[in-house]
């Protein structure tokens, strides 16, 4: 997407087309021969595992919204229509509960790489910034695509997520009774959730363009952090990432098949194949298992507003990770100290998660409250601070040679030179 | 001086009218994006169903019951003399949200409450909690014998709807 195309068309109508539109020449470019770093491993593949579970998801959930019905008394009678009465109904409604849970275990995989080889640093940060965006947007759309079904889990998760807003200060009770079109979450708001969960795919597919767009301007970081600097450090888009890509994801849909056919409410949580019931909140309520380390943070702060602000700060935090991070290194390989730091900080958010998924009793609290100090101990003191005290390791000094060593690299330089010269042994 | 001179910096008739024109343009987008906002608020039916009554009669001391009232449960609690007592020999300074328990009734024996956790909404449980009087299943909020808030996130005591007594057994909540 940046820089003249290279396409060339191949014949007068193409020719035509493309100088009245260049769309292919764009294609070409961006998905062809688009150079990326040659050294790029499979935790890269996982942009298009995303790309891939965006169109999944919108695909079956417009098929879906064939058969469904937005409406409070016929909601969950309508879902139970999909899974016995339409045909391959449980398919794609499972195809779609559990295509929610795997684009999540992508999106993590996809931000814990970006955090290790510190994608997010200069020059990219709005793409990084368009990520944590589109992050949000995920997550406000599987909120409400988990309200639609209107059973316990759904009715209580809607309430108790839409009653964070009454949390702010005198507008709050304002707001959640807007947000509602009631007094309580009702068929108003059944009707609202269903109708923004049908926008908001298009809204996140719109912020991927930009994502992809931004991606493009300076290129694809890679494990080594080292600037791509001539061409032997890349290799064409075409066949070398659709290969890597596309094996990538099949072996993840393999998982995906797995839980679709196998294990298909492993992620639900069986409180949801009961109607909503106003009037008696489930024993235990807990979101869906992707929200888990938020939902712990919420509980942590023993005051409400204190909760929320917890919640919303965790995540808008990650946008200013750029500049939290003084570091000019970007692969955590060459940063000791900040490796450490980064994997317990893994672990912090998987222990918030496991906190998040039990009742808030005895040590649980007390854990979910350190695991909270630490989370926002780790991005507020430790990355700022980690910049100026810590000593990286050598840097190659290109892709190139961390990828075939010194002599390789300067081996490849001569094998370069020598290929460009025309050959005179045929 | 026939000529008039305007120096640098004064306003001019041109930018008045920007501002005017300007003015009057978000006026006029305010007014029409409004009707887009407010539509969300409960809507004409939603608001009808303002009341509803209660028959009492049925309802045992000790005993509570749950009737829905603008989509959400209302407890109507028969107060044993006990828990009368604990009520209103609660010292203000034990409560987060200070209330006495006269304040939140019309008659000692009937309580009556919007049965919902002003921490986030779910529906406590009754008889539970360290005081015996309601105690929420989501985050651990814990409410006594008058549905004041003792322990837990909770930031307010349960709220008190409208009400009024038609009859010695019959209630009309809103």
């Amino acid at each position: 997407m940046s820089g003249p195309s290279t396409y060339v068309p191949q014949n007068g109508f193409l020719r035509w087309f493309e100088s009245r539109l260049p769309i292919i020449g764009l294609v070409h470019s961006s998905f062809i021969a688009f150079p990326n770093p040659r050294n790029l491993n499979y935790f890269w593949t996982f942009g298009g595992i995303l790309a891939f579970m965006l169109i999944e998801q919108i695909v079956t959930g417009l098929v879906l919204a064939m058969h469904y019905t937005p409406e409070s008394s016929m909601a969950f009678a309508s879902v139970e229509h999909i899974m016995r009465d339409v045909n391959y109904g449980w398919l794609l409604r499972y195809l779609h509960a559990n295509g929610a849970t795997m684009f999540f275990i992508a999106v993590y995989i996809h931000i814990a790489r970006n955090l290790y080889y510190g994608s997010y640093k200069a020059p990219r940060e709005i793409l990084f910034i368009l990520g944590v965006i589109i992050f949000l947007l995920m997550m406000a759309t599987a909120f409400m695509g988990y309200v639609l079904p209107w059973g316990q889990m759904s009715f209580w998760g809607a309430k108790v997520i839409t009653s964070l807003f009454s949390a702010i200060p005198f507008v709050g009770d304002s707001i959640t009774t807007w947000l509602w079109g009631g007094y309580s979450v009702g068929n108003a708001t059944l009707n609202r959730f269903f109708a923004l969960h049908y926008l908001m795919p298009f809204m996140i597919l719109g912020v991927v363009v930009l994502h992809i767009w931004a991606l493009h301007i300076p290129g694809s970081n890679n494990p080594v952090g080292v600037e791509v600097k001539s061409q032997k450090d890349t290799l064409p888009f075409h066949p070398y990432f659709t290969v890597k890509d596309a094996f990538s994801l099949v072996c993840f849909m393999v998982v995906f098949a797995y839980f679709v056919f196998y294990a298909p409410n492993y992620f639900g949580h069986s409180d949801n194949y009961i109607e909503a019931n106003p009037l008696v909140t489930p024993a235990h309520i807990v979101p869906e298992w992707y929200f888990l380390p938020y939902y712990a943070m919420l509980r942590a702060v023993p005051s409400k507003l204190g909760g929320v602000c917890a919640l919303f700060g965790s995540i808008l935090l990650l946008a200013f990770l750029p500049w939290l991070d003084t570091s000019r290194v970007r692969s955590s390989n060459f940063r000791p100290v900040y490796r450490a730091f980064l994997f317990l900080f893994f672990a912090t958010v998987i222990g918030l998660g496991y906190c998040g998924s039990q009742e808030p009793v005895g040590s649980v609290v007390v854990w979910s409250e350190i695991l909270t100090a630490w989370y926002f101990i780790h991005l507020l003191i430790v990355l700022p601070l980690l910049g100026f005290f810590e000593t990286p390791r050598k840097m190659p000094a290109s892709i190139t040679e961390a990828v075939l060593g010194p002599k390789g690299a300067s081996a490849a330089m001569v094998g370069a030179r020598a290929a460009a010269e025309p050959s005179v042994k045929g | 001086m026939a000529t008039a001179t305007i120096a640098p910096g004064t306003p001019t008739r041109r930018d008045f009218l920007f501002i005017a024109t300007g003015a009057v343009g978000a006026v006029g987008v305010g007014s029409v994006v409004w009707p887009f906002i407010n539509q969300m608020n409960p809507d004409a039916s939603t608001l009808a169903l303002a009341s509803t009554e209660v028959d009492i009669s049925k309802l045992e001391v000790g005993q509570i019951m749950t009737v829905k009232w603008r989509g959400n449960p209302v407890f109507v609690r028969h107060r044993t003399p006990k828990e009368i007592q604990e009520a209103q020999n609660t010292p203000m300074s034990d409560l987060k949200d200070p209330q006495t328990d006269q304040s939140r009734v019309q008659k000692p024996e009937w309580l009556v409450l919007i049965g919902i956790c002003t921490h986030l909404g779910c529906v406590p449980l009754g008889h539970d909690g360290a005081y015996d009087g309601w105690r929420c299943p989501c985050h651990g909020s814990v409410y006594d014998t008058s549905g004041r808030i003792r322990q837990g996130p909770a930031p307010t005591n349960m709220a008190v709807p409208t009400y009024s007594f038609l009859s010695d057994t019959k209630l009309k909540i809103g």
